[in-house]
């Protein structure tokens, strides 16, 4: 599809023009005129009151049989040999995809041992390609690249899925153009199109101001990646029984090699991302003395300590307790914002939690659009008389 | 040492705001920057070039008023600036758009390409390691330091999840860049007089021998379906009274999902 405007229909209102996210509207003498800015998003096309811009059909060319392509496939990433959580996140989805299209689920793992492939399998998998190789324990771009896109290209799935992580978003771009195929980062959402069969992956777009559906209608397989924590892990099933392919590894060759690795992991980093209970601060915390409270119900919930940008820029905390776009990305059980405005670069990063607890004395402030409980009122008062009953109650018991 | 380094413009995202009743971005008064990754990108292109010697080109694929960003980099110290405009390569996915930059850097010839991490605006990271791929190169994505410049190999540390990697590579190379790797310089008056009559070369589709059906929307796998701002959740409660009931209230709702 791409998009134009009808200069007979055009009457030059303008009104388009600020419809458009991409500033690819312009005005020609008195008409609109859209130039190569366009990404056919469509957003301007209910904005005209002359009904002057519509979208015509592009022709299409090198699109593949679709109808050959079956399977959801999940790339399995590991490190050191450990797989990575986001892998059992991902044959949560997979698994739901999987049955929505009547097919099978497979996980790919390189560098890995059977033991592992077995708990990808409990975890939903039914069958798990393994690639056992010495120059796929490390990792490196193109032998991965290389074996994934010729597994691909053998078996035909109609969907791959890899993590948005250091590996997936790095090696998965060089086999979607390898395979001459779309690749949609950082999908906070994926269905079945019930009337096309079609997957759309729900992604941020603009730092995260606005949310895009993006389709790959013509080429197979469709491929996304998600975010570490943005999905729900499936169940787990010790009994579950599948199928553990060992893969051909032969010719796969690398230009690039790892010659060390280096762990950096801070206790606070890990424990973030693992707390079922995260207690956050931002700028409404005044100071940094602010963060001394939510350390004191972080505690009381046996929590961890998040933090906005906001609060991180200003010096207050370290840079390793920050949520969002540029932070970690965490799905705690509760999450507890104190003083967050709810920035969408903070919100993608935390709006997955089960439970939010938005406590901001700006009732139009966007978090309360997230939050599960909202409570408009000063923190300084709220938090305290928190910790002060939570405390009864514990020593109540 | 050959070196090119692909910038894009885009609109500064933190000045980016939404018009609730349509839904839509309201771009007015939304300046047009230099994607801040790629600044970083272009001063690590320039600390090689003053090390080991040679030139840096910028390279940009995007509409004619794209020329500003790529003058902004010759002022920072960039020799040559390349636009890639066209009709043609008018709504690119990132399939279509590394396709498009990497018959452009062939056409110049590079021993090493630098990239932002990221764009951001469309936060994908896919451009820098497609590129590769469409060349034949290898690539290594978030680097974070550069150890060592060679003319046939380099050494850098790749960010990952849990720490980093030592990594070295034969050239030519290809790699993405995070911010922790440098800080931009600015440009000096010098160079912003250089900037105001540096030659910006102008190539369209012909100029790069690109087969038109891999350009634009018509050879872009992906396709915007549609656009929309996330909604509020509906099953939120408001807790109202005084700080006492609201923190009773919550207290209980805590209590009845049992998580107190
Ligand atoms: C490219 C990019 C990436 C970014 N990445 C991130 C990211 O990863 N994470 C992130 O968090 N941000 C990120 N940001 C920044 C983000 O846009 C916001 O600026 C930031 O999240 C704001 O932090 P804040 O909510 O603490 O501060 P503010 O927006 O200043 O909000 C403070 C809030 O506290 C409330 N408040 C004040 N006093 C009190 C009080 N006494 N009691 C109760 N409430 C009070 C105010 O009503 C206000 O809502 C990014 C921005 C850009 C451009
Ligand atoms: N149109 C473009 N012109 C030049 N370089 C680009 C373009 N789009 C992306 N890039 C480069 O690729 C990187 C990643 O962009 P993206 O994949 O869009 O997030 C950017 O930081 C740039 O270095």
């Amino acid at each position: 599809m791409s998009v134009i405007v009808n200069p007979e229909k055009c009457q030059g209102c303008e009104e388009c023009l600020s419809s458009c996210p991409f500033e690819a509207i312009v005005m020609k003498e008195g008409k609109a005129y859209i130039n190569e800015y366009c990404e056919s998003c469509m957003a301007c096309i209910s904005v005209c009151p002359e009904g002057a811009i519509i979208e015509v059909e592009s022709e299409k060319t090198g699109g593949t049989d679709t109808g050959a392509y079956k399977g959801v496939w999940v790339f399995a990433e590991q490190r050191g040999g450990k797989v990575a959580s986001v892998a059992y996140e991902l044959l949560g989805i997979g698994r739901t995809l999987a049955d929505d299209r009547n097919t099978d689920l497979s996980a790919i793992l390189f560098g890995a041992s059977d033991a592992a492939a077995q708990e990808l399998i409990r975890w939903g998998a039914d069958k798990v390609y393994l690639g056992k190789h010495e120059i796929l324990e490390s990792f490196n771009d193109e032998p991965y690249a290389q074996l994934l896109s010729s597994l691909i290209k053998e078996h035909k799935p109609e969907i791959v899925l890899a993590g948005a992580t250091p590996i997936g978003r790095s090696f998965l771009p060089r086999v979607a153009a390898r395979l001459r195929t779309g690749l949609t980062a950082d999908c906070t959402s994926l269905e079945i199109d019930k009337d096309t069969g079609n997957l759309l992956q729900v992604r941020p777009a603009f730092g995260g101001n606005i949310m895009a559906t993006i389709l790959c209608p013509h080429t197979r397989p469709q491929m996304s990646t998600v975010r570490p924590r943005v999905m729900k892990r499936g169940q787990y099933n010790v009994e579950r029984s599948g199928e553990i392919r060992e893969v051909k590894t032969e010719g796969l060759a690398s230009r690039t090699k790892v010659l060390e690795t280096v762990k950096e992991v801070s206790d606070i980093a890990v424990n973030l991302q693992e707390a079922d209970i995260i207690v956050s601060g931002g700028r409404g915390l005044g100071d940094p003395k602010g963060f001394k409270l939510i350390e004191e119900l972080a505690e009381l919930f046996g929590g961890a300590v998040g933090s906005s940008r906001a609060a991180v820029d200003s010096g207050w905390i370290p840079y390793r307790h920050q949520v969002g776009q540029t932070g970690k990305t965490v799905c705690p059980k509760i999450y507890i914002a104190c003083g967050i405005s709810g920035a969408v670069q903070h919100l993608v990063g935390m709006q997955s939690s089960d439970i939010i607890i938005a406590i901001n004395k700006n009732p139009e402030a966007p978090i309360f659009n997230v939050a599960t409980y909202g409570i408009v009122g000063d923190l300084h008062e709220i938090v305290p008389l928190l910790i002060k009953r939570i405390r009864e109650m514990k020593g109540g018991q | 040492m050959k070196i090119i380094v692909c910038i894009k413009q885009v609109p500064d995202t933190a000045e980016v705001k939404i018009n609730p009743e349509t839904g839509t971005l309201i771009r007015e008064g939304v300046p047009s920057i230099i994607n801040p990754f790629d600044l970083h990108a272009l001063e690590a292109g320039l600390q090689i070039k003053e090390k080991a010697g040679g030139t840096v080109t910028v390279l940009t694929m995007g509409p004619p008023q794209a020329e500003t960003a790529l003058r902004e980099a010759v002022a920072m110290g960039a020799d040559e600036a390349v636009l890639l405009s066209d009709r043609a390569f008018a709504g690119s996915d990132t399939w279509a758009t590394s396709y498009t930059l990497s018959k452009a850097i062939q056409k110049i010839g590079a021993d090493v390409i630098i990239c932002g991490k990221q764009a951001i605006d469309g936060d994908t990271a896919q451009v820098g390691p497609e590129t590769a791929e469409f060349l034949n190169i290898p690539h290594i994505s978030y680097v974070r330091k550069i150890e060592a410049v060679a003319p046939d190999a380099i050494k850098v540390q790749r960010m990952m999840d849990e720490g980093y990697d030592l990594v070295e590579s034969s050239t030519p190379v290809l790699f993405t860049v995070v911010k922790e790797l440098n800080e931009p310089r600015l440009p000096s008056l010098k160079g912003k007089m250089t900037a105001k009559k540096a030659e910006i070369k102008k190539w369209g589709m012909s100029d790069i021998q690109a087969d038109e059906n891999n350009l634009g929307l018509k050879g872009s796998p992906t396709q915007v379906k549609n656009i929309f701002t996330p909604e509020a959740r509906s099953d939120r409660k408001m807790l109202e009274g005084t700080p006492d009931e609201q923190v009773e209230a919550l207290l209980q709702e805590l209590r009845g999902l049992k998580c107190l």
